[in-house]
């Protein structure tokens, strides 16, 4: 993990209020893991003060230009505009400098090569995914996409996951796009047909607990990747904790999403109590 | 260039420091979280996550918001305990040159008393800073930092549990600073650190909730920063123990406000947030600062207010 300043190479709007935000990032590529994130501001970054997290959506490398220079490496993100510190980096262009911390946090385990595997994103949730299903690809598993979103408008990068060998499955709250309904029903679809199959699911968290739900009572094995609120993305504000199995007052197991995650098993959260402060935060939290 | 480098070497109580500049208590974990990205020999000391008896799972979430220049958070003190603590957090101080000063806190009187003592004995801590004024938890804490009585009763009951530096925190939730500031300076407080966070509150307008579980929580960040230029002044005046100034520091010639006013040392807290290399930074830019300003100890800068 590395703490620099560093220049962006692209930033556009690609459905309304999402954008994508292509980050020089040398020497990143190699040492970023599916499902880890990074903290980011614009340099000189008043108003907003604290850097805002941010999963990785893809890594990349340009070809070198010119004779003699070197190959410039990249970082994707994908963000929705929900606040203050997410508008700010919407209005930065190609050329700004932003301030990076990363990459961040455990990733997903790939689990067993071979078994189906089921992507399952809830709007901005599908950022984490896309390398992991490259990653599961590569390692030789099959790998079905469900994405959800609330209409057409926020179901993103379709298209570059079907390029990369992933099958997709859409679903809408309003039938916009794809099935009408929640993306839990394609989910149960799935699960019945191939029941050894290993979930991996990141969205709102009202998604997430359907699909923790879902995936106990069919005895299906599930990673969530959360979302939090964060001030410093490396354990020490404590800020971003969310309850372990087994917490209580006099036992506390709070675990920081930041360190402890973003990525964890199902099982190791306990859901009946889940307080993560992901509501309404899209992009902006990973 | 100067044939010497100019010396940055501050003492508070009987600590001998290589500079003045250190982390905020809960803003810099146990140290362990930030070994990645700056060199913890580098520092003036080392502070601690906030201490208790036993672990204390803190408040529920969300318990951070950010505000304008500032941040508010209601952490509620969440920490592994101390007998944790000295098992698996004090091996990496022993591999430290820097001074490691441990915050601790209690619920009760008797439960101050239990964590100084657990204390007394560990040679990797050089210091202790007793919190008596966290804003966010419902016993202990700003109980006793608000009430001169109160906060002399609790000094003088650590004082007595151990012969360690013993640096007392303060907060500025009060009509007068001064007014503790001598209570415990009375009752053997050995330096004073001022400023803990201010209590705040924010609101989110759609909701109509507080954005913080706990509704309100303690303000920190540049935000706070001149009320704590004000109150370390303040205290700097009324007591003659050094004073360690805290609040908002995110630059050197922010720290260079609180020293100049008469701090001995300073904090930095929310700034280590933003950049985890913003300590290295400000010590490098007070180095600076002292060769062009042509002076040749930091000491020359403290106190050199000149109204």
């Amino acid at each position: 993990m590395k703490n620099y300043a560093t220049i962006i190479l692209s930033n556009q709007e690609i459905s309304p209020a999402y954008f994508r935000m292509r980050i020089l990032t040398p020497g990143f590529a190699a040492v970023a893991a599916p499902g880890q994130f990074v903290m980011v501001r614009p340099e000189l970054g008043l108003p907003t003060m604290l850097r805002r997290p941010f999963g990785i959506f893809r890594t990349g490398c340009l070809p070198a230009e010119c004779e003699g220079l070197p190959p410039r490496e990249y970082m994707e993100i994908l963000y929705k505009v929900v606040g203050e510190g997410t508008r700010i980096l919407s209005e930065l262009h190609q050329g700004d400098r932003v301030e990076l911390l990363g990459p961040l946090g455990n990733g997903f385990d790939l689990g067993a090569p071979g078994r189906e595997k089921l992507l399952v994103g809830g709007g901005i949730g599908l950022v984490p995914l896309f390398m992991l299903g490259e990653a599961l690809l590569a390692q030789g598993s099959r790998v079905r996409l469900l994405m959800g979103g609330r209409t057409r408008d926020d179901i993103l990068a379709l298209t570059e996951f079907e390029r990369s060998g992933v099958e997709t499955y859409v679903s809408t709250d309003d039938g916009s796009f794809g099935e009408a309904g929640l993306v839990t029903k394609v989910l149960e679809r799935k699960l019945r047909k191939y029941p050894d199959a290993e979930v991996y699911a990141c969205g709102p968290m009202p998604m997430l607990r359907a699909v923790a739900d879902l995936c106990a009572s069919l005895r299906a094995d599930l990673q969530v990747s959360l979302e939090a609120h964060m001030a410093c993305g490396v354990g020490a504000c404590l800020g971003c904790v969310v309850k372990g199995v087994g917490h209580s007052e006099a036992t506390p197991r709070y675990l920081c999403t930041c360190k402890a995650g973003p990525v964890f098993a199902a099982a190791a959260l306990d859901w009946e109590r889940a307080t993560v402060a992901s509501d309404g935060c899209g992009g902006e939290c990973k | 260039m100067p044939a010497t480098r100019p010396s940055l070497a501050v003492e508070i109580a009987g600590l001998k420091l290589q500079n003045p500049v250190m982390p905020a208590s809960g803003t810099f974990g146990y140290g362990e979280e930030y070994a990645p990205y700056l060199d913890l020999n580098r520092l003036g000391a080392l502070v601690t996550k906030g201490l208790s008896l036993n672990p204390k799972a803190g408040n529920p979430t969300p318990r951070i918001a950010e505000t304008t220049s500032g941040m508010l958070n209601a952490i509620g003190l969440q920490n592994v305990g101390v007998s944790e603590f000295i098992q698996g957090k004090t091996p990496l101080y022993r591999q430290l040159t820097t001074p490691v000063i441990a915050n601790f806190f209690g619920n009760t009187l008797e439960e101050y008393g239990e964590v100084a003592r657990r204390l007394a004995d560990i040679p990797e801590i050089a210091a202790v800073e007793l919190n008596i004024s966290c804003p966010n938890v419902k016993q202990g804490g700003i109980v006793f930092g608000t009430e001169p009585t109160a906060a002399a009763q609790v000094v003088t009951l650590v004082r007595k549990a151990l012969q360690k530096p013993l640096i007392v925190k303060l907060t500025p939730n009060v009509t007068d600073i001064t007014v503790i500031a001598r209570a415990v300076e009375e009752a053997g407080a050995d330096a004073i650190s001022c400023i803990n966070t201010l209590t705040g509150m924010a609101i989110d307008v759609k909701s109509r909730k507080a954005k913080i579980a706990n509704r309100t929580g303690g303000l920190s960040g540049p935000a706070i920063r001149p009320v704590a230029v004000r109150m370390t002044y303040q205290v700097v005046q009324a007591v003659k123990i050094p004073v360690i100034g805290i609040g908002g520091i995110m630059c050197a010639r922010d720290a260079l406000e609180f020293l100049i006013v008469g701090a001995r040392a300073v904090q930095v807290g929310t700034a280590n947030f933003i950049d985890p290399g913003v300590m290295m930074t400000i010590i490098d830019d007070l180095e600076q600062f002292l060769v062009d300003e042509g002076l040749t100890d930091i000491n020359q800068v403290i106190g050199s207010f000149t109204g």
